[in-house]
């Protein structure tokens, strides 16, 4: 998992993860559940959104649910990281189990919508190149680091059963 | 130094002598409960990806609750897939459209003090009314837990709460964590909330499992009460014999608790919490200067439909009528609670009224299910969230308040404190 640069879209505090996947979309795609994250606080967001784009929030981000759509939306998205000055808790397993980085950074108020950010979640390092501004963040926590980098849970069990390393039931006939 | 209940659950099920906040663990899954709605159709592709089963088809258990019953084709797909998942992987423990899982969890004597439980729901913190860990988790982090049997935790720093007192007429303890929302916020992540004092001592386990349930709202890893004599009796009402040292799993006197609280229920008023957060919350009565005109009135949920909930209903029902403007839909929390309101004449009361009885399930409270909102409407829930879109429409209105609340404002039209009613 290398640096992400991308555009900022920033977002209040206390944002539910009930706006993230509205439940009226809980039956349909995740191509449909995504076109439809967060439209109720910012109906661009889900249509503009790129690749690589660093997404920046206040307090409690993702509270509510423990719908895993709200952070596969974000995944689904190829959103790069995500900076808020805290998290849900389940929200932040979620997101972190899909692989895309969820780091806590408290200054989440220098960062306004459209600033160039670069994030590097393995140094712990966060760059606003709009305003020059540098920051050090906490990195991923450690006993998580290996499963992160590969990609998130999938690839890490994957790997670790091909190995012969985790003891579990098997596929019936 | 004495130890908290959860350092003590945490401790056992990682198989460590004791553990201490902070510390990172790996804990052995007690009982790991999928529904329909993150379940099956999440992880079985998993499943097949991986090339594995499921770690133990005793501890895993399955709920079809969210999609029931099917009203178009796509919930009735999901649950075909459910029960073909039950059939496929041998799962001995399905409950399919008997009610909504914690509640059942509850009722059928899976829990016990000092398991260690994971669920595919953020309100699993339910189940910690039985002294044991519950907690929710997303269907990614579930199919983790189904393939290994493990799962890794913080230990948690515990928030103790204290209630002393008697409530006064009207008021329940959903009031206590709409107050709670407020006081604490919604921000106390990888944290637990443990509940105590006489009048949680006096409450019965379905009002211990409504602080338990909403736990999750003020964002706590679970919320917990240490099992007595009323939680020995839930255990075998479900037809489980309580284990041995079930009495055990209680905090020590010496215990360090991160914060440590204490209220006054005597001077509890109802409290309703406004659009668009249950920490949004004021006493009842502050609302009826403003005439909030209500569309639907919804009993519903885990937290908020079971038989002492419909008990409520039924109490400012009882003689009168909804009024002419008002829809009052009432959906019980599960089939053995529809069952008991029916031979009770709790039922008879509501539909007497103008209620009208919803299947037993998730439905509207999630977005889900009949009863969902439109543009415009406003909705008084005695469920346990109100998000924006959360029942709906993203441009609908939704309060939160105990079924006394919930039922007065059916009655009177608008939010009103429900005591005025009961008088």
């Amino acid at each position: 998992m290398s640096a992400v640069t991308g555009k900022a879209w920033v977002f209040g505090d206390e944002i539910n993860s009930d706006v993230m996947a509205p439940g009226i979309y809980f039956k349909e795609s995740v191509e449909v559940m995504a076109s439809h994250c967060l439209e109720a606080v910012d109906p661009d967001f889900a249509s503009n959104v790129q690749p690589g784009d660093i997404v920046v929030a206040g307090r409690a981000f993702g509270v509510g649910s423990a719908r895993e759509q709200a952070a596969l939306s974000f995944a689904h998205m190829k959103v790069g990281a995500i900076l808020a000055k805290s998290y849900a808790r389940i929200f932040y397993r979620n997101m972190l189990n899909f692989g895309v980085p969820a780091l806590v950074f408290p200054e989440a108020d220098e960062i306004s919508a459209k600033d160039e950010v670069t994030v590097d979640a393995i140094a712990g390092t966060v760059e606003n190149k709009t305003t020059g501004k540098s920051y050090s963040v906490s990195p991923i926590p450690e006993h998580l680091m290996e499963m992160i980098s590969m990609g998130g849970l999938m690839p890490y069990l994957k790997k670790k059963i091909d190995a012969g390393e985790l003891k579990t039931g098997a596929m019936p006939k | 130094m004495g130890e908290t209940l959860i350092q003590k659950i945490m401790a056992r099920a990682s198989g460590k002598e004791s553990v201490t906040p902070g510390e990172i663990v790996t804990c052995a899954v007690d009982l790991a409960m999928i529904l329909d709605s993150g379940g099956p159709r999440k992880i079985w592709p998993r499943l097949e990806q991986l090339g594995v089963g499921v770690y133990d088809n005793e501890k895993v258990v399955v709920v079809a609750d969210h999609f029931v019953p099917a009203a178009d084709p796509q919930s009735a797909a999901i649950l075909k897939l459910t029960r073909d998942f039950v059939k496929k992987f041998d799962i001995k423990h399905f409950y399919d459209m008997e009610g909504i899982c914690h509640v059942l969890m509850a009722e059928n004597g899976h829990l016990q003090p000092g398991m260690f439980c994971c669920g595919g729901d953020s309100h699993s913190t339910m189940g910690g009314a039985f002294g044991c860990y519950m907690a929710g988790f997303g269907a990614i982090e579930m199919s983790g837990v189904v393939v290994t049997g493990n799962i890794w935790s913080v230990v948690p720093e515990t928030i103790k709460v204290d209630w002393s007192g008697t409530f006064g007429d009207g008021v329940a303890a959903k009031d206590i964590m709409l107050f709670l929302a407020r006081e604490l916020g919604m921000e106390n992540a990888f944290k637990v909330v443990e509940y105590g004092g006489p009048t949680i001592r006096e409450m019965s386990m379905m009002e211990r499992m409504v602080l338990t349930n909403m736990a999750a709202e003020l964002g706590a890893e679970t919320g917990l009460i240490a099992p007595d004599e009323i939680t020995l009796e839930a255990i075998r009402a479900g037809g489980t014999e309580p284990s041995e040292y079930a009495l055990d799993w209680r905090s020590d006197d010496d215990a360090t608790f991160c914060a440590e609280h204490s209220f006054d229920a005597d001077t509890l008023a109802p409290q309703v919490a406004a659009p668009h957060k249950p920490s949004n919350s004021a006493p009842a009565e502050d609302y009826e200067k403003d005439q909030i005109h209500v569309d639907q009135a919804y009993i519903g949920a885990c937290v908020g439909a079971k038989l002492t909930d419909l008990h409520m209903v039924a109490s400012v029902l009882k003689g009168k009528q909804v009024k002419s403007g008002t829809r009052l839909m009432v959906a019980p929390s599960s089939k053995k609670i529809m069952t008991e309101a029916a031979a009770d004449g709790t039922l008879a009361t509501i539909t007497e009224a103008g209620g009208m009885i919803l299947p037993s399930g998730c439905g509207a409270c999630a977005g889900l299910g009949a009863g969902i909102i439109a543009d415009g409407e406003v909705c008084i829930s005695s469920t346990n969230r109100n998000f924006q879109g959360r029942m709906g429409s993203n441009e609908s209105l939704v309060y939160l308040g105990s079924p006394y609340t919930v039922a007065a404002a059916a009655v009177a039209g608008h939010i009103v404190d429900p005591r005025e009613l009961l008088s």
